[in-house]
């Protein structure tokens, strides 16, 4: 008796087979977060891809080829990111996902992608994700541990090092509250004080007064995203504390300053990226270009502030974009390889170096150390 | 030959697994059908305590919580087999279904579904800040069933894909074979019978409050069951299984379907699972949609869809 699922299977290859010789275009699959918890990170995300798809299409596409965008809202569910990807790749037929815009969504697309042997750049931030490096998985945001490593160079260089942490539980504060514990013996820094917070707390006084209470803490870190970081600021504020206080690169946006008030923000450093600052940067700065390009096409289509996590997104485009040009074909196992093969990619992140050991290829120096003054940023020399 | 309500709903169960998929076109569809069967194997267990005991629980995602970390835990710490994991999760959510209902249920009214929601939340927090344990936020990786390597060693190749079309086709129809059962038996009069008024179940004799214990451990380890098969078939589980939205999408799939009834709550899996990958072209619209249809059933068919659509069906042809 013939095994029903062969004959489908069968079917299913002949299908595939006839879309591939019909393949006009390139087709892109993402998997983004537009709506739910994470929405603030996913909605610039979905913008941008949208608006450099539609940008690249209007300037005729890559070799002569047009790229077609399948893109879904996950919700930030895991489930649902695993079965849209599931769809990107079984149903759409793409030959690259970007997407995964929170860490558990990453990690639900990533069996997927390996398995299929699908090239996926991930926009989301914990380590993990590329270490150890997987084949077909990439990703474009800092890493924590490299964002703690900024923060703990910033200290070092005031001629600081005991430090008091007070961390969001949420999955980024967490993760970065790890890295940061993890890297601190090597940058000299002594950690007098490891507070927690959860995401819907509302008041951190508590905290605050904790690490304040302990002997010679001279300088605070908060590993954390969404309303939390900015009320620690109000707080801080409040006990009129003086000890630098670092927020993180989650925060690193204008809608902090606005949430944590001009005020009482003053004085907070971040380690962030160009295009936070891209008005700010040297005319000869090589971000300057990309980062004011961006900002422009963003803010001008949808008049809203460019944010760091749109920018992740222009930086996974534009390292598909550049492996797509430099690709023997485009099939997705020559696209993975080309894209490994990214070399000084300017992108708003940094400018990105990619190899089979490093699937995130930025360094250090793509972080800048801004400083808030005045309700706006300024780059700290 | 006449075939009992029960063989009915069995047959076109299994007459639908067997023949779908061949009109499958990707293998994005096994993916999507299997999602179908194990919320459908999670909403049967709801039928089981809304729909035969009228009991409402809104924390049954902490069961499906306990269930999927159990597969991701107990192979790491105990060693255990993953498919002895299930087997696991659902001895521990129908212990911990025994601990937390025995004291409610001797409760009238709206004390369960108050103090189930808290129980789902406390799970939900639990999987949360145990970062140690079970990686936070961001979750944790779940080992490999082995099963299919297994058949494959032995000639029965399958796609990811058909396998666990297989795997969950044949859980949703044990669960859905074992729940029929119990409607007829005495433990499922008894609980018909409370449904209708616990004083009228407590006067002939039933033990209302040992009854309603009994169907809350059932659909807990049903939710359980359902959560470990998500936890297999993804790889890896996040605290979002547990979580409250989870809990109110199972009460939701069981009343649009129709939780009176075994088919009813298969059926509205099936539409509550299909309907938004069919929305999503409507991008923000989607969530509008689906409120929009929501509301309509609950307007015009009251007691679900199924059972709706029956009747306006018998209607039509009195």
């Amino acid at each position: 008796m013939s095994n029903p699922f062969k004959t489908l299977a069968l079917a299913g290859v002949a299908t595939l087979a006839l879309s591939a010789s019909a393949l006009a275009e390139i087709k892109l699959g993402a998997t983004i977060s537009e709506t739910g918890p994470a929405s603030f990170l996913g909605d610039p995300e979905a913008k941008t891809l949208k608006l450099l798809v539609e940008k690249i299409n209007a300037a005729g596409g890559i070799k002569g080829e047009k790229i077609k965008l399948f893109l879904y809202d996950d919700g930030g569910d895991p489930n649902k990111a695993r079965t849209f990807a599931t769809r990107l790749v079984e149903e759409d037929g793409v030959v690259a996902i970007i997407g995964g815009t929170t860490t558990g969504t990453t990690m639900a697309v990533m069996p997927v992608a390996g398995e299929n042997k699908i090239p996926f750049i991930s926009l989301a931030g914990a380590i993990e994700i590329i270490d150890p490096v997987q084949p077909f998985v990439f990703k474009t945001p800092h890493t924590d541990k490299m964002a703690c490593e900024k923060i703990f160079e910033d200290i070092k260089k005031r001629g600081l090092s005991k430090v008091g942490m007070l961390s969001g539980t949420d999955g980024f504060g967490a993760s970065m509250r790890k890295q940061c514990l993890a890297v601190a013996p090597a940058w000299g820094m002594t950690i007098v004080a490891d507070e927690t917070y959860g995401p819907k707390d509302t008041d951190m006084t508590p905290q605050l007064t904790t690490i304040r209470g302990k002997e010679g803490v001279q300088a605070i870190v908060t590993p954390g995203f969404g309303q939390g970081p900015a009320i620690v600021t109000r707080n801080y504020n409040q006990l009129s504390m003086t000890i630098p206080l670092y927020q993180s690169h989650g925060v690193a946006s204008n809608s902090f300053i606005q949430l944590a008030g001009a005020k009482e923000s003053e004085g907070v450093r971040i380690p962030g990226t160009a295009l936070l600052v891209a008005d700010l940067l040297a005319a000869d700065d090589p971000q300057k270009k990309v980062v004011t390009e961006y900002k422009a096409l963003f803010e001008g289509a949808t008049k809203t502030p460019v944010s760091t996590f749109g920018g992740y997104a222009h930086d996974a485009f534009a390292i598909f974009v550049d492996a797509a040009k430099r690709s023997k074909s485009f099939k997705a196992v020559d696209l993975r390889d080309a894209i490994e093969g990214t070399s000084k990619l300017v992108g708003t992140t940094g400018t990105v170096t990619m190899s089979a050991k490093d699937h995130i290829g930025l360094d250090l120096s793509s972080f800048r150390m801004l400083e808030i003054r005045n309700g706006g940023w300024t780059l700290v020399k | 030959m006449r075939i009992s309500p029960k063989m009915a709903t069995l047959l076109t169960l299994s007459v639908i697994m067997l023949i779908a998929p061949f009109f499958f076109p990707s293998a994005y569809y096994f993916r999507i059908a299997s999602l179908v069967y194990v919320n459908a194997l999670a909403v049967v267990g709801v039928v089981i305590l809304t729909g035969y005991a009228g009991q409402i629980s809104l924390g049954h995602a902490g069961f499906a919580g306990i269930g999927g970390y159990a597969c991701a835990l107990a192979p790491v710490y105990l060693g255990l087999h993953p498919a002895a994991s299930v087997v696991f999760g659902a001895l521990a959510s129908g212990v911990m279904a025994w601990i937390v209902g025995r004291p409610i249920l001797r409760l009238k009214g709206y004390y369960l579904a108050v103090a189930s929601l808290g129980f789902g939340i406390l799970v939900s927090m639990v999987l949360t800040n145990e970062i140690a344990v079970t990686g936070g936020p961001d979750g944790m990786k779940v080992a490999d069933l082995g099963l299919r390597s297994w058949l494959s060693e032995r000639g029965l190749s399958l796609t990811n894909g058909q396998f666990w079309y297989t795997i969950t086709a044949l859980l949703l129809l044990a669960g859905a074979w074992l729940a029929l059962n119990l409607e007829n038996s005495a433990t499922g009069r008894a609980l018909r019978a409370l449904h209708g008024s616990e004083t009228a179940a407590g006067t002939v004799g039933i033990d209302v409050a040992s009854a309603k214990l009994t169907a809350f451990i059932i659909s807990a380890v049903y939710a359980s069951v359902s959560g470990s098969l998500i936890a297999l078939m993804n790889r890896m589980i996040t605290p979002d299984i547990a979580g409250y939205m989870h809990s109110i999408e199972m009460v939701t799939m069981a009343v649009l379907g129709g939780s009176a009834s075994v088919a009813g709550g298969v059926f509205g899996a099936a539409i509550l699972t299909l309907l938004p990958q069919a929305l999503t072209s409507f991008d923000q619209y989607e969530q509008v949609t689906l409120g929009l249809i929501m509301m309509l059933v609950m307007i015009f068919l009251r007691q679900g869809l199924l059972p709706g659509l029956a009747s306006l069906l018998k209607g039509r042809g009195a």
